[in-house]
C-alpha cells in the first residue's frame, strides 16, 4: 500500500498515469453529460410549481456540490502535502482551485438565473447562494496567497495551511449563514433547493452529479500534468520527455 | 523557566515596545471612531434609521479596526530578527505567539470593547443593545485577533500584504461578524440573545485551542 | 551511518535550491564536540543559507540535518535547547533599551540581573545600557547580540558573521569566547568572510559557491 502511494507521488509515474486516465475520464463524462442534459432538458417533465425554470438545477445543483467537493479535495490534497511533504498533493491542491473556483462562479450565476423568475430578482441574500459567494471569497483568497510567493514550494506549504484552515471554517461559516438568514422575517421566501423531486427528475440529476465529478476529474488530471510538467521542468525526466518528441524543446 | 512565565516575559515585552509607540496604538482606535461617524454623516442623522444600523457599522467598524492593526503583528519580529529567535527557542512556538496575539488584544481589541458604549450612544442604541454589543465584542474581538494571527503569520513574508490579508481573513471573521452584529441587533429590539452569545463562545474556544498552531506553522513557513 | 552516542552536529546530503540557482548540492560534513567549522564563501554563496538550514530554520530540499545522530526536526526541543543562533538580523527590539532586550533574553535563560550587567561591562556596553538599541552603531548591536548568545549556555553556536563590524577589541573578545567555548567542549559553526583566529591548529573549513 505505501510503495504504491509512493509510487503513484513520484512526479513522471503521475504524468504517465494521468495522461492515460484523462481522455477516458473526459470522453465519459462527456457522453454521460450528453444524455444525463437530454434527460434533464427533454424527458424530465416541468416542475408543476416552479414550471420550466426549475430546470436550471440541473447545471446548478452539480456545480455546487463541486463547488465544495472540490475544496474539500484541496484540503485534503493540501494535508497530505504537508504531512507526508508530498509535492505532488500540492501540485493537485493547486491545479483544484481555479477549477473549483469556476464551478462557484457557474453555481452563483445559475443561481442568480434562477432567481429571477422564482423571487423576481437576479439576488436574493438566500443562504446557499451566500454560502456560494463567500466560498468564492475563500477560493480567491487562497489563489491569491499562492500567487504573492515566489518560490512555489513556499506557496505550496503557505496555501496549504490556509486551505486546510479554510476547510475548518467552511461549516461554521454555512451554518451561520443558515442561522443568520433563519432570522428574516420577510415573505415565505422559497429557497433555492431541489424540488421535491420525482423519479424521472431524479435520475437527470444524479447523472448529472456524477458526470460532472468525471469531467472535474478529467480536467484536474490536465491541469495537473500541465502544472507537473511546470515544476519539473529542470529534472532529467522531463527533458528525456521533450527530447523524444520532434519539434519539442 | 516554565511555560507561563515565558508567556508572561513575551506579553511583558510586547507591552514595553507598545507603550513606547503611542501612535501605532491610537490610529486604529481613531479609525475605529471615525469609520463610525462616517455612517451618520454620510446618511442623515435618523435616530430611527441609526438605530437600526447601528449594531452593523458598530461591529463592521470594530472588525476594520482590527484588521488594520493586525497587518503589523509579526512584520517588525520578522524584519528585525527577534522572529529567528523565537522560532529558535526551546519554548513552543505557538505559545509565544499566542503571548503577542493576547498583548495584541489588550492594546487593540480591548480599547475597542470600551469605547463602543460610548459610539452606541451616537447611534441610539438602547440600553439592553449597548450591554449585548460590550458583551458580544469581549468575547468576539479575541477570535478575531486569534484568526488575523493566523493571516498574518502566513502573509509576513509577503511585500504589500495589506489587501491580501483582508482577502485571506475577512472570509473566516464573517461567523463572528455575523453572531455579534445580529445578537446586538436582537437585544435592541429586545429579544433574548443567550443562542448567539453561546455560539459566539463556542467559536472563541475552537480559535483558542487550534488556531496558535496554526499560527506557529504559518510563521516557520514564512521564515523559510 | 552516523555514531549516535556522542555530541555532534551532521549534515546529510543538503541539497538546496534558490530559484535557478543551486547553492549546495549533496553537502554533507560532521562537526564534533570541542571543534570549529568555519563556512567560507564570497556574498551570496549560501552562508546565511546554510547556517539557516542547519538550524532548522530553512528546510532543504533534500537530505537532513542531525543532532547527536537523530534528526533535528525530531528532536527539535533538545536541539534549541542546546542551540545558540546568532543570525544575520540581530534579533534586537529597536524600542527597547540594550539592558530591557538582554533581560528578556535572561529570562528565557534563567540568568540574574548581574550577570547581565557583567557581560555589559566585558562586551563594553555598560555605557550605553540604559539607550534604545535603535541609537547603537552596527558594531554594538552587534555584542549586544552577541551577549545572548553567551548567556545561553547553550552547546552549539551558530554564528553568522560573529566578527564583522567589530573593533579589534570586540574580535579578541568574541575569538577569546569561541576558544573558551570550544575547549570546554562546545561546537561552533560561523560563516564569515575574515580569518577567524584561534590559537590552536587553524579550524575546518568548507567553502561555497564558485570556489568550491
Amino acid at each position: 500500500m505505501w510503495n504504491w502511494f509512493h509510487k503513484l507521488a513520484s512526479p513522471p509515474h503521475f504524468y504517465r498515469l494521468a495522461g492515460i486516465f484523462s481522455p477516458w475520464l473526459l470522453w465519459s463524462s462527456l457522453i454521460l453529460i450528453a444524455i444525463g442534459t437530454y434527460g434533464g432538458l427533454v424527458l424530465a417533465p416541468a416542475d408543476y410549481q416552479q414550471g420550466e425554470g426549475f430546470r436550471i438545477i440541473y447545471v446548478h445543483v452539480p456545480s455546487s456540490y463541486l463547488s465544495t467537493m472540490i475544496y474539500a479535495l484541496m484540503a485534503i490534497t493540501s494535508g497530505i502535502g504537508l504531512i507526508w511533504r508530498i509535492k505532488l498533493a500540492h501540485a493537485v491542491a493547486a491545479s483544484a482551485a481555479p477549477i473549483g473556483a469556476s464551478f462557484t462562479v457557474v453555481s452563483l450565476l445559475t443561481g442568480m438565473l434562477w432567481g429571477k423568475p422564482m423571487w423576481g430578482t437576479y439576488w436574493e441574500w438566500d443562504p446557499r447562494l451566500t454560502s456560494e459567494l463567500i466560498l468564492l471569497f475563500i477560493y480567491f483568497g487562497y489563489m491569491s496567497l499562492r500567487a504573492s510567493f515566489e518560490d512555489i514550494g513556499k506557496a505550496d506549504r503557505a496555501g496549504g495551511l490556509l486551505a486546510v484552515v479554510g476547510v475548518v471554517n467552511l461549516p461554521i461559516i454555512h451554518y451561520s449563514v443558515i442561522w443568520w438568514s433563519s432570522l428574516h422575517q420577510g415573505p415565505s421566501i422559497k429557497k433555492l433547493d431541489a424540488p421535491s423531486i420525482s423519479g424521472d427528475m431524479l435520475w437527470p440529476l444524479l447523472l448529472l452529479i456524477a458526470a460532472s465529478t468525471l469531467f472535474f476529474g478529467a480536467i484536474l488530471l490536465y491541469r495537473a500534468r500541465a502544472e507537473v510538467l511546470d515544476r519539473e521542468h529542470n529534472s532529467r525526466w522531463v527533458q528525456d520527455l521533450l527530447g523524444e518528441r520532434p519539434g519539442a524543446g | 523557566m516554565n511555560l507561563a512565565r515565558f508567556f508572561a516575559a513575551i506579553v511583558r515585552r510586547e507591552l514595553q515596545i507598545a507603550f513606547k509607540r503611542w501612535g501605532d496604538l491610537v490610529s486604529p482606535l481613531m479609525f475605529f471612531v471615525m469609520v463610525a461617524s462616517l455612517f451618520p454623516l454620510a446618511l442623515s442623522p435618523q435616530h430611527e434609521m441609526l438605530r437600526n444600523l447601528g449594531p452593523a457599522v458598530l461591529w463592521i467598524a470594530a472588525l476594520l479596526a482590527t484588521l488594520l492593526s493586525l497587518n503589523a503583528l509579526f512584520r517588525a519580529d520578522i524584519e528585525d530578527g527577534s522572529m529567528e529567535q523565537l522560532v529558535l527557542s526551546p519554548y513552543p512556538l505557538a505559545l509565544a505567539l499566542f503571548g503577542k496575539t493576547v498583548a495584541h488584544w489588550l492594546l487593540n481589541g480591548l480599547p475597542l470593547v470600551v469605547l463602543a458604549p460610548a459610539l452606541a450612544v451616537t447611534y441610539y442604541l438602547p440600553g439592553e443593545g449597548v450591554r449585548a454589543l460590550s458583551l458580544t465584542l469581549l468575547i468576539g474581538t479575541p477570535t478575531l485577533s486569534l484568526l488575523g494571527a493566523v493571516g498574518a503569520a502566513l502573509t509576513a513574508g509577503v511585500r504589500q500584504s495589506g489587501g491580501l490579508l483582508a482577502l485571506l481573513v475577512l472570509p473566516l471573521m464573517l461567523p463572528v461578524l455575523m453572531f455579534g452584529a445580529r445578537a446586538t441587533d436582537l437585544a435592541a429590539s429586545g429579544e433574548q440573545i443567550s443562542g448567539p452569545v453561546y455560539l459566539l463562545s463556542a467559536l472563541f474556544l475552537l480559535a483558542l485551542s487550534l488556531l496558535p498552531l496554526a499560527s506557529a506553522a504559518a510563521i516557520r513557513i514564512s521564515l523559510d | 551511518m552516523v555514531d549516535c552516542s556522542k555530541t555532534c552536529l551532521s549534515a546529510i546530503d543538503l541539497t538546496l535550491w534558490r530559484g535557478p540557482n543551486c547553492l549546495f548540492e549533496e553537502l554533507s560534513f560532521q562537526v564534533d564536540a570541542g571543534s570549529l567549522l568555519l563556512v567560507r564563501g564570497t556574498n551570496g554563496s549560501g552562508k546565511t543559507t546554510l547556517l539557516r538550514v542547519l538550524s532548522g530554520l530553512t528546510r532543504p530540499e533534500s537530505g537532513h540535518v542531525q543532532w547527536c545522530g537523530e534528526s533535528i526536526e525530531k528532536t527539535r526541543q533538545a536541539f534549541t535547547a542546546a542551540l545558540a543562533y546568532f543570525g544575520h538580523a540581530d534579533g534586537l527590539k529597536a524600542d527597547l533599551t540594550v539592558t530591557q532586550n538582554l533581560e528578556f533574553s535572561a529570562r528565557l535563560y534563567g540568568r540574574s540581573g548581574e550577570q547581565v550587567s557583567g557581560l555589559l561591562k566585558a562586551l563594553n556596553l555598560s555605557q550605553c545600557a540604559q539607550l534604545e538599541t535603535r541609537y547603537l552603531s552596527a558594531g554594538q548591536k552587534r555584542r549586544t547580540a552577541l551577549a545572548r548568545v553567551l548567556m545561553s549556555n547553550a552547546t552549539l553556536w551558530l554564528l553568522d558573521e560573529p566578527v564583522t563590524n567589530l573593533d579589534s577589541v570586540g574580535r579578541d573578545y568574541v575569538e577569546d569566547r569561541l576558544r573558551e567555548h570550544i575547549a570546554g567542549g562546545g561546537l561552533a559553526i560561523a560563516a564569515t568572510h575574515e580569518d577567524i583566529r584561534l590559537a590552536s591548529e587553524s579550524p575546518d573549513e568548507i567553502f561555497l559557491g564558485d570556489d568550491a
